[in-house]
């Protein structure tokens, strides 16, 4: 495998089929084509508990599709796929995975538009999901409190009685945001968080990002550079469906293989 | 006050709560006392014609409520629910046709009529138990409730949502309308279930049997109205509408967009189920007529016309088209269509929240405001 660059020791060692300890996620030899086209090309990937990793590459490298596998929108047609010691993910559906413990970001905010942004967040709130269950929930006072707190953290809290729907672009994006971290995920996968905010907006949410990344495992796509800098963390860069590098931002830009992708032959 | 009472106390704003208070008045004492207690020749007498005829639309009000269910709060637009309506209706039509006995045509007292020009010579099994009140009272919502069910499993299982979904639910009330049209079904093929004489031992013709029935049908109205609320004001009913806004969403924060949607929509189809069986003794018959897709997708211009995502709109919508109804076929029943055309289509593009968007405007003078209530417009 072409594991180019690397501060960072453990990163630099090339996968093999024995999976590290410590891994939250592990992807391995993770393949899916869509009508012929190899949308994900033996891909192998790890992240360990408590990383912060982004993922960069050009349009079709298959940063989405490889969301979709882990969270269970898609299937691969071979590799494994494992959460944390050993739960194989490639059999479960979106519910059963969101539950284990990973949260997803859209690239597109997705909110509920009609309910406001306080019951957007009472539904993610971490509870019993049965319907049952929420036939005849109602709102604890200890509740309430947690999702004033989260409100506070995506700094909505102002907007709390509003319906999402009149909330800005960046606020939704935001308020996705919380929405994931009232799932308590031990994983939480953003896919393009910042795009169309605006530069103070990008700003304010790379120190969110960070705030997060204290008790979470986050794995960030995106297309902003500036942004994926500011992060200051890994960078795995993937390209037609594999990672072609990964490192420092420093060191992945200036691997050749990505200057070529970049830059175009 | 108690935790329970306090919740259901709750459930309605004390508008709310004062509206439906009205209307339970008017609709259990008034109405009764003018047509039981003033005398026939007075100006203020009600006839027990226009007491059924209350009782009717009281039906389609449930049935409405029901739709309103899944189709305001989930996005679900069901185009089939009169498969559950005909098929609560037919239910209580077996029991009833069952009390006929020996004051039949045929004078056969184990056999409807239908089945001796059949040649016939015993019930067929699907029949049997139906000569009692609660068994046929437990199958008006059972049926119904597996049918959907099942249907609702295969269909939400399978993902399909929207115009897919309403096709298919016409495809499936089609489909039970050409099996009962045919006499091998056993349900009276084309003339469907008729000629009933009582039920629970009161005599049909009789009009205070046609003032209770519509008594009990007001109850029952109250009552799933007051269900229906309590499943929206729920977490469930926020969900509901969550599924309606951003379906993968709901998943991806862990819960069953199926389990959701197959709840919603088995509990709509009971509720459908219970309005047939209290119209079709009001009526007098059950025939595959209500199987026509027609019937189902007045039903959900019925909604529409109301208000979609309010409950109280599909209320007022059942009696609005109704009554207009009875008094368009009666003075000009050829612009009948055309009037219940138009009205979808204007209902559509004039006025997309209905009769109730209309009335909230108006009450606080700011349309814009009005739009951006929870009576959102509904992607189908």
């Amino acid at each position: 495998m072409p594991f180019v660059g690397g501060s960072n020791v453990s990163m630099s060692e090339p996968v093999t089929s024995n999976k590290p300890a410590e891994s939250i996620l592990y992807l391995e030899g993770v393949s899916v084509s869509f009508d012929g086209f190899k949308a994900l090309n033996s891909l192998n990937l790890i992240i360990r508990r408590g990383e912060m990793r982004a993922i960069i590459g050009p349009n079709g490298a298959g940063k989405t599709t490889m969301m979709d596998i882990v969270t269970g929108k898609t299937r691969p047609d071979t590799g494994r796929v494992l959460f944390g010691e050993d739960t194989n993910l490639t059999h479960l559906d979106e519910a059963e995975i969101a539950n284990l413990g990973i949260g997803r970001k859209f690239q597109k905010p997705t909110v509920f538009e009609s309910l406001t942004v306080f019951e957007n967040l009472y539904l993610s709130l971490k509870s019993d999901r049965k319907m049952r269950a929420n036939l005849f929930a109602h709102l604890r006072s200890e509740q309430r409190a947690r999702i004033e707190s989260y409100l506070e953290t995506v700094r909505l809290i102002e907007r709390r009685d509003d319906l999402a729907g009149d909330l800005s672009h960046g606020q939704k994006q935001w308020l996705e945001i919380g929405m994931l971290l009232a799932q308590e995920p031990e994983l939480m996968l953003l896919d393009e968080p910042v795009a169309g905010m605006s530069d103070a907006e990008t700003e304010q949410t790379a120190i969110l990002l960070e705030e997060i990344s204290r008790d979470h495992s986050l794995v960030v796509v995106e297309h902003d550079m500036e942004f994926v800098r500011n992060l200051d963390c890994v960078v795995s860069v993937l390209h037609e469906g594999r990672v072609i590098a990964e490192g420092t931002m420093d060191v992945v830009q200036a691997d050749p293989r990505v200057i070529e992708v970049y830059l175009g032959r | 006050m108690g935790p329970i009472s306090r919740r259901l106390f709750a459930l309605e704003s004390r508008s709310g709560w004062t509206a439906i208070a009205i209307l339970l008045v008017t609709g259990l004492f008034i109405v009764p006392a003018l047509n039981l207690m003033v005398p026939e020749g007075s100006f203020f007498h009600i006839s027990t014609f226009w007491v059924a005829t209350l009782g009717k639309y009281l039906c389609f009000a449930i049935l409405a409520l029901a739709l309103d269910l899944i189709w305001g709060y989930a996005g679900i637009l069901s185009l089939g629910h009169g498969a559950f309506f005909g098929l609560g209706g037919y239910v209580m039509g077996m029991y009833m046709m069952l009390q006929i006995g020996d004051r039949s045509v045929y004078g056969n007292p184990d056999l409807p009529d239908f089945m001796v020009f059949l040649n016939w010579d015993s019930l067929p099994w699907y029949w049997w138990g139906f000569d009692q009140f609660w068994f046929a009272s437990l199958m008006v919502v059972v049926v119904p409730g597996i049918l959907a069910f099942v249907f609702g499993w295969l269909a939400f299982r399978s993902r399909i949502t929207g115009v897919y979904f309403s096709i298919i639910s016409q495809a499936m009330v089609f489909a039970i309308m050409l099996a009962f049209f045919r006499n091998e079904t056993g349900f009276g093929g084309n003339n469907g279930l008729t000629d009933f004489k009582d039920i629970l031992g009161f005599n049909l013709s009789q009009g205070s049997t046609k003032v209770g029935l519509y008594v009990v049908t007001v109850i029952v109205l109250l009552l799933v109205y007051m269900v229906c609320r309590a499943v929206v004001s729920s977490k469930l009913g926020r969900l509901l509408i969550a599924v309606r806004d951003a379906e993968s969403r709901v998943r991806f924060l862990g819960y069953s967009v199926t389990n959701a949607k197959l709840f919603v929509f088995t509990l709509s189809a009971v509720l459908a189920g219970i309005a047939g069986a209290l119209y079709v003794p009001q009526v007098g018959i059950i025939n595959p007529g209500e199987f026509t897709p027609a019937k189902s997708i007045e039903m959900a211009i019925w909604v529409a016309v109301g208000g979609r995502g309010t409950l109280f709109g599909a209320i007022v919508g059942a009696f609005t088209v109704n009554g207009a109804r009875t008094y368009l076929t009666g003075v000009a029943p050829e612009i009948w269509l055309f009037f219940l055309g138009g009205l979808f289509i204007l209902v559509t593009l004039v006025m997309p929240q209905g009769l109730v968007g209309v009335y909230r405007s108006i009450r606080s003078g700011d349309l814009k405001d009005a739009i951006r209530r929870r009576i959102q417009r509904v992607d189908v």
